[in-house]
């Protein structure tokens, strides 16, 4: 039977035996506002933040189609009245709208994500009409911002840096966007209260000082805004570390609640001294409920915040074991594990798949802060990091967290720089790599080819 | 140094030992809007949920200072903006409410305070955002603004004609005072202004929902009043609560486990389905735990179910599948600190009630979003869900009566819930153990035991 995708923590699977009484309609988001409002800022992150919920999403940005098609000269291809410029721009559109229709249909798509100016009523009118004969919901983002040092920050920050102006310095850059901007001031026309009172939206003013929501349709749309409404754009690190190596580490043994090994409590001192020397403005940490974070996070000096959601990946019947010992006594789990390691669950245990779900409040709340340092675990990090570093499910099993090293994350322009600082305390190695042959039939030694060495 | 636990979704709680870096700073949320457009509504159900989910929450009323000092209420007059000896008696009620709020932060461990009042003058206002920023109190204003004839009528009937202030009234007078009453707070009523107002932390709701302003959300739990609020909604709606038919480990009196229905328990199923048929409810959405036992309750239904790892009962770690006989001989420890505690007390490598709260809020959230639900659940699912739902302290919950093959059928009306209890004639074991007279670690065998139901 046809299982509805995996949705947030409830996981839909019609019975065999039923008929869907109801089917869960792709949705189109649609941006909506000036250049430099940060509509392509908010698809991406937006975008990053579905998919690793679960939710397929893919952003559909109309000036990735324009380029294609035409190559950039200045300003005046924006002008209104250029109506050579339009036919280009309009049958752009209409290209986007046609492979949102492919990604939905055919490529098992949840959320498209229009990232285009769509600043006039006629667009959006026509949007709404192309999503209602194709059975699409419509949710608009529009970002209205009147500050000039906020656009300015924009421009400079991810604009003169654009395929558009390759071949220009910054000053000119700088002049041409803006006559850019003003083109579509000419035409303009935001959602308007009274005659768009029927649509789903949310205006965001001054990158969140304020919000306007209208009509909320269903659950995604709700989770949408929440997030919407948590993200902050002010500068601020995060940093990522396992936990001191522990006792547990040594032996090369998984999960359970062991204290830190002394090479452990050296790297818990040198990680205080590493905090210190940054100088981080106001820092929260964290912690999970586990001896060996707080442990670890004892040394700082800091006061430190236990999250059970921090928690390792619960190993069911292999807790404690060594992978030698799960090969003898569960050879078929270990193999089904290789096979699909993210949503592969341990008996009486967790998956990859579950951890995120429990992880979401924790990125919600990192989205809210500013300077934070999480002290977690291998299978928490390589969650966490995958949020942030926009990796797959496929990838995500196998990121490399080393023990004894920090993770310095910068959101920069609509990524993050990542700074790796190794504090120079030796530790073992506990990431096993994906073995050659997966079937359950294989040899042990086959199965136990990429452990790490232990004790 | 240190140490401030956090639940899993931020909300923080101080262990004994750290000293706080930061302090929570206490928040009081004012409810601003005319008579009649759900403000103590709102109150209410977010102080329900916030105290949930673990945020001591007190509702202040204002209307219930006026009726104590104003012994009895003649008649709108009262509300008149040019009524000298009202206004003094008004002024000095919102006061001593005040008083009472910084008792609640100060003394009492409270840790939001609803002002529910109309507090529709700007003066009003003003005047309580200085107090907070004395007391450094944070502060978040919530104005429902309604314009719909319609909803405004239905509130009246619902809560205003039956309130203490019209207890000698009939219907009619009843509503015809009322409306006057609100056309008094009409001629002084200002809104939250978008200008003036900008760096005012509030959410604007209008017409019950369909649209929302935001402005300047400060914090993390204003962040989540603002997206519970943006889920609540007022449609008529059941919610119905049954757990899985009785299971085998049931019978034996085992708890936790993952097995399936006994025969009976299938009998149960089977009626389920029957009752629920002979309700004839719209667009029902059913939802299961990963469970054996509640999927197999589920599939006698003959409706699409969702199946939710949120639903799975409570993890017994160390105890599973252990009789209480047993859980008493190998941790006789363990089962006496969890009689002293049930709430917070935690199987080792297992869960708390507390826990299992922390990881229902997303069911208790989507539950809001939607309108007609079965959820076929477990024993401490099911008493966490109906504390939500009927305002149960953390002491009742762990001791909430939730047998076996009754569905409880939950009806929002007025300001609660109704309940009707349905029991569908299938004999079950009860699974009910209460509070032991002895709690103490030192108590013999037979103290400890002796309030375990029966098992074959």
């Amino acid at each position: 039977p046809p299982t509805l995708p995996k949705f947030l923590w409830c996981l839909s699977c019609l019975s065999p035996a039923s008929v869907p009484q109801f089917t869960n309609s792709p949705t189109l988001i649609v941006m909506v506002g000036l250049p430099a409002r940060g509509k392509t800022y908010i698809s991406k992150k937006l975008t990053r933040y579905l998919n690793w919920i679960g939710v397929p999403t893919k952003v559909f940005n109309l000036g990735q189609y324009r380029r294609e098609v035409q190559s950039y000269k200045s300003f005046e291809f924006f002008r209104p009245d250029n109506e050579e410029a339009m036919q280009i721009r309009k049958a752009c559109a209409s290209n986007a709208l046609k492979d949102v229709v492919i990604y939905f249909s055919k490529e098992h798509g949840q959320v498209a994500v229009f990232d285009a100016t769509n600043t006039t009523r006629e667009r959006r009118v026509s949007i709404v009409s192309f999503a209602k004969e194709k059975g699409y919901k419509v949710f608009f983002v529009e970002s209205i911002c009147d500050d000039p040092d906020i656009i300015a920050q924009n421009i400079a920050d991810v604009k003169v840096s654009s395929p558009d102006y390759l071949n220009c310095d910054k000053e000119e850059a700088l002049a041409d966007f803006l006559k850019r901007i003003e083109c579509y001031k000419q035409t303009y026309v935001p959602l308007d209260d009274e005659k768009d009172r029927r649509l789903s939206y949310i205006k965001i003013f001054n990158v969140g000082s304020r919000y306007l929501v209208n009509c909320v349709r269903d659950h995604i749309q709700s989770r949408i805004v929440y997030y919407l409404m948590n993200i902050h754009v002010t500068p601020r690190s995060i940093y990522l570390s396992r936990h001191g190596e522990s006792n547990m580490n040594l032996l090369g043994r998984i999960g359970g609640d062991s204290g830190l090994s002394p090479r452990g409590h050296k790297y818990a001192t040198a990680l205080g001294t590493f905090i210190k020397s940054q100088h981080i403005k106001d820092l929260k940490v964290w912690t999970s409920h586990m001896k060996r974070t707080i442990q670890t996070a004892e040394h700082l000096g800091i006061p430190y915040e236990q999250w059970k959601a921090l928690n390792e990946i619960d190993a069911g019947v292999c807790e404690e074991m060594t992978y030698e010992e799960i090969q003898d006594n569960h050879p078929e789990e270990f193999a089904l594990r290789d096979q699909d390691k993210y949503r592969y669950r341990y008996p009486k245990g967790e998956s990859y798949e579950d951890l995120v779900h429990r992880l979401e409040p924790v990125i919600m709340e990192l989205e809210r802060q500013e300077n934070v340092l999480v002290v977690c675990h291998q299978a928490v990090m390589r969650c966490l990091l995958a949020y942030l570093l926009d990796k797959t499910s496929d990838e995500l099993p196998y990121l490399k967290c080393p023990l004894h090293t920090a993770l310095k994350l910068t959101p920069v322009a609509y990524g993050c720089k990542v700074e790796h600082v190794f504090l120079n305390i030796e530790a073992v190695n506990t990431h096993r790599e994906r073995p050659g042959n997966v079937d359950v039939s294989r040899d042990p030694e086959e199965a136990l080819k990429t452990i790490p060495d232990h004790f």
